[in-house]
């Protein structure tokens, strides 16, 4: 919900104890938050790993290179976030636009990879009803997915509104685009522990496999 | 885009129910919290009444042993979850904006928003009632009571209604942070912050940190249920004691999430009432944040007899102990501020002393319980309950009682009655003391909690008919507070501005405050700033007040652009609760039929996120 705020109307000039914009800090508690939203998920996963009693396991299903390439893609649109906030930053409000839906796209191709993973692992036997390596991988990188559909929609909405009231994507208002750069490099970050934690430092193959 | 805006048009009135509907006022959002907290604090005292009388003799035949495992986990979960952590958000509402010298909280309808959800989850939570019987699993849910095969529908209701008052509490706790970190008046530095706000600024950074914690394990429960997965089932290799780990790890801070605002309240009640300023402030800050960080690292005193293992169990007993360090050091500087104060004994003053002593024996039987060996012995008894319910009611309740003393005339204009007042305290305190004080007894010849009923051979009879009593003298309590509160509204005492001659920002305006609060934003000089600006007075009588004048005038603050009242915070509090109520028909009936819900609930929330950030804070001119 507190995203909601970010999109809409001129804000005004206001006076703050810290100089922060309410919005901003705003975010960072919630990203803060969010750390421990995920901070739980990775821990479940971590607690559970190499635990599943029957397979599919991971050394089976991973397709490293795939996965590769989709965490590449999200590094890609962190870097494209970061040109569309210079843009906005620069009053290039043209640029601003293209390089965010360029992030929303590079978040869509994301999307696209992790459902073609996903229903690739379930003709392979992977369920989240199957062994806990499936609730616990599904759980995490599903809830990662969520988080990654909602920064598109946010990242589209931003664009839409922009060409509605221009004045949203004006310098002065770049804050609008500032917010969902916070949350979308979070959600970056994630993805790269994500990465790190369930497909690079795979458990050993059980000894009976 | 513009047209969703319009589809309703912006409220403008402040009258008439529509105006309470669609208000972004803290005062008022504080009054809709501590009303329904209220009422839902009789919905629950009913429910232990209910488990008193089952309880009052061997053998009880008022309720059936499942509909005990009902109301038992209806009592405890509507009284943490729907009346002490509300009832703290009201006093966070009507209090913090008016302390730190703001005229609102930093997101007023981000504020509206939390209160609607709270009611949403609350009445999502109770609908349980209606529909397939309420959870029966006690209010810490523990697997596998919880899994499907050994539940009904009501632990959906549970779940789900617990995760919507999280969305509630997390929205106000980030909004509290930001509002405390980000609007206190010039000159308030962290250290010249009132002790309230500190205790609010702790608590709510405990509520952001604590419930995602809670918020992932609920829904791995969820999964569980609906999904068929095993993160809690040993049948798939999953482990109920991570269940156990994540609840208490979210339920080890919810602890200080409970008492400390009640902590706060003391702080202010009782330099005010002793004429003199808090001891210590300094320290009592520092040990607010020492309990902060250390209510984190000791979660799993509450699964000593789990079988965790000798070195967790030592290192949990070891910050358990510690964590009493702050806490002491708290009453000590509380009973110091007393010292050789010039006390005026009022109703507030009483119920903060009830809350000290009643809070020193909970934790003292607490201190008992960080011993691995005694708890051993104490699991699972009536010893644990009377704890609890020493640093619960004895303390928290008490202390927001204190709170609602002592601010009525602040949020009404009018004293309660003092007499009254002392009625309902004494009656309170006795009533309190016989319902629990006999459960140590109990505890220590062995009765276990949660039992429906026991044989008279136990011998238990005698003390259990106490407690009954004694229960039944608090409900006495209840109805004396409630006649004092509705004749105080009409014929109490006018307060004016500053009935208790207090120390801080809230008492140099009127009562009750206008809208915009502050006509000028004051500057702080000092620590107690309103004391401070009357000392400088004494002797010259100068009738500005913190910048606004003792007699209300009601075209003053007309310059002053407050943020206008909007519906879409319920609007979108009303698609969160169709969402779950989507999933709920899903658990029960089917996935096509709860999908269609959700996704209507979705759309609703959707249309009122735009609305809602399209909509300008304020309807002033320059947005047309």
């Amino acid at each position: 919900m507190q995203q909601a705020g970010a999109l809409g109307h001129t804000p005004e000039v206001e006076h703050t104890t810290t100089g922060l914009n309410h919005r901003k800090l705003l975010m960072w508690v919630f990203l803060a938050s969010d750390c421990l939203f995920f901070g739980t998920l990775i821990a479940t996963y971590l607690l559970y790993r190499g635990k599943s009693t029957v397979g599919p396991y991971p050394h089976e299903v991973f397709d490293i290179p795939l996965t590769s390439y989709s965490a590449f893609l999200l590094l890609m649109s962190s870097l494209t976030m970061v040109l569309a906030l210079a843009a906005v930053q620069r009053g290039n409000a043209k640029w601003g636009r293209i390089w965010l839906l360029a992030t929303a796209l590079l978040g869509c191709h994301f999307l696209v990879n992790q459902g073609w993973e996903f229903s690739h692992f379930v003709t392979e036997g992977l369920t989240p009803r199957v062994n806990l390596f499936g609730a616990t991988f599904f759980t995490l990188t599903g809830f990662h997915g969520a988080h990654v559909t909602l920064g598109v929609f946010w990242l589209t909405a931003v664009v839409v509104i922009s060409l509605l009231r221009p004045a949203t994507m004006s310098a002065k208002n770049s804050l609008n685009v500032e917010l969902v750069g916070l949350y979308w490099h979070f959600v970056d970050i994630v993805w790269i522990i994500i990465f790190t934690v369930v497909y690079l430092l795979q458990p050993a193959p059980p000894l009976h496999g | 885009m513009a047209m969703i805006t319009d589809v309703l048009r912006r409220p403008t009135g402040y009258s008439g129910v529509w105006g309470w509907v669609t208000t972004v006022d803290h005062k008022r959002i504080g009054v809709l919290y501590g009303v329904t907290a209220f009422i839902f604090f009789l919905v629950g005292g009913i429910e232990a009444l209910l488990l008193r009388l089952q309880l009052a003799g061997p053998d009880g035949t008022v309720l059936t042993a499942a509909a005990y495992n009902q109301i038992m986990t209806m009592h405890g979960t509507t009284m943490i979850f729907l009346v002490v952590m509300p009832l703290s958000a009201a006093f966070f509402n009507v209090v913090i904006p008016l302390m730190i010298g703001a005229r609102d909280v930093a997101f007023p309808r981000l504020n509206a928003f939390s209160y609607w959800v709270f009611l949403t989850g609350a009445l999502l939570l109770h609908m349980s009632f209606l529909v397939g019987g309420p959870p029966d699993a006690g209010w810490f849910g523990y697997a596998n009571l919880t899994e499907k095969p050994f539940s009904e529908s009501g632990i959906d209701f549970w779940v789900l209604g617990l995760q919507v008052l999280g969305i509630s509490s997390m929205a106000a706790a980030f909004n509290f942070l930001v509002t405390i970190i980000n609007m206190r008046a010039p000159g308030m530095s962290l250290m010249r912050m009132p002790l309230f706000v500190w205790m609010t600024m702790i608590t709510s950074f405990l509520l952001v940190t604590a419930f995602p914690v809670l918020t992932v394990g609920m829904m791995l429960l969820l999964f569980d249920r609906l999904f068929g997965t095993h993160f809690y089932a040993p049948a798939g290799g999953g482990d109920p004691v991570l269940w156990q780990q994540y609840f208490w790890l979210f339920g080890h801070p919810e602890v200080y999430i409970l008492i400390l605002p009640a902590m706060g309240i003391v702080s202010e009640v009782l330099p005010t009432f002793s004429r003199k300023p808090l001891f210590g402030y300094r320290v009592v800050v520092y040990s607010g944040i020492v309990i902060g960080f250390l209510g984190w690292m000791v979660w799993s005193h509450h699964m000593f007899t789990v079988g965790l293992g000798a070195v967790v169990n030592a290192v949990f007993a070891s910050t358990t102990f510690l964590i009493a360090v702050p806490t002491g050091v708290k009453i000590f500087n509380w009973i110091a501020t007393l010292w050789g104060g010039a006390i005026q004994l009022k109703a507030p003053l009483y119920f903060a002393l009830g809350f000290i002593a009643m809070f020193i024996i909970g934790g003292l039987s607490g201190v008992m319980h960080a011993s691995v060996p005694v708890d051993t012995q104490h699991q699972d008894t009536y010893f644990v309950v009377a704890h609890f319910h020493y640093v619960l009611f004895g303390g928290s309740i008490f202390g927001l009682f204190a709170g609602i003393y002592y601010w009525f005339p602040k949020v009404t204009g009018r004293l309660l009655h003092d007499g009254i007042g002392k009625l309902h305290f004494w009656l309170m305190l006795l009533g309190f003391n016989l319902t629990f004080g006999p459960m140590h007894f109990l505890g220590v010849a062995g009765m276990p909690r949660r039992i429906y009923t026991y044989p008279e051979e136990m011998g238990w009879a005698f003390w259990n008919l106490v407690e009954t009593f004694g229960a039944f003298m608090i409900a006495a309590s209840m109805l004396v507070f409630l006649f004092n509160f509705f004749r105080s509204l009409r014929q109490g005492e006018e307060a004016g501005n500053d009935p208790w001659d207090a120390r801080t920002l809230e008492w140099s305006i009127p009562s009750p405050p206008p809208i915009y609060n502050f006509a000028t934003i004051p500057t702080v000089h000092s620590r107690d700033p309103w004391w401070e600006e009357k000392e400088k007075r004494r002797g010259a009588p100068v009738p500005v007040a913190g910048g606004s004048n003792g007699e209300p005038h009601q075209d003053e603050g007309h310059g002053i652009h407050m943020p206008s009242p909007s519906y879409w915070p319920i609007v979108v509090a009303l698609g969160l609760g169709v969402m779950a109520g989507g999933l709920l028909v899903f658990a029960s009936v089917n996935l096509i039929s709860g999908l269609i819900v959700t996704l209507g609930g979705g759309l609703v929330a959707i249309i009122g996120i735009f609305g809602w950030s399209l909509e300008p804070a304020s309807a002033g001119p320059e947005h047309g």
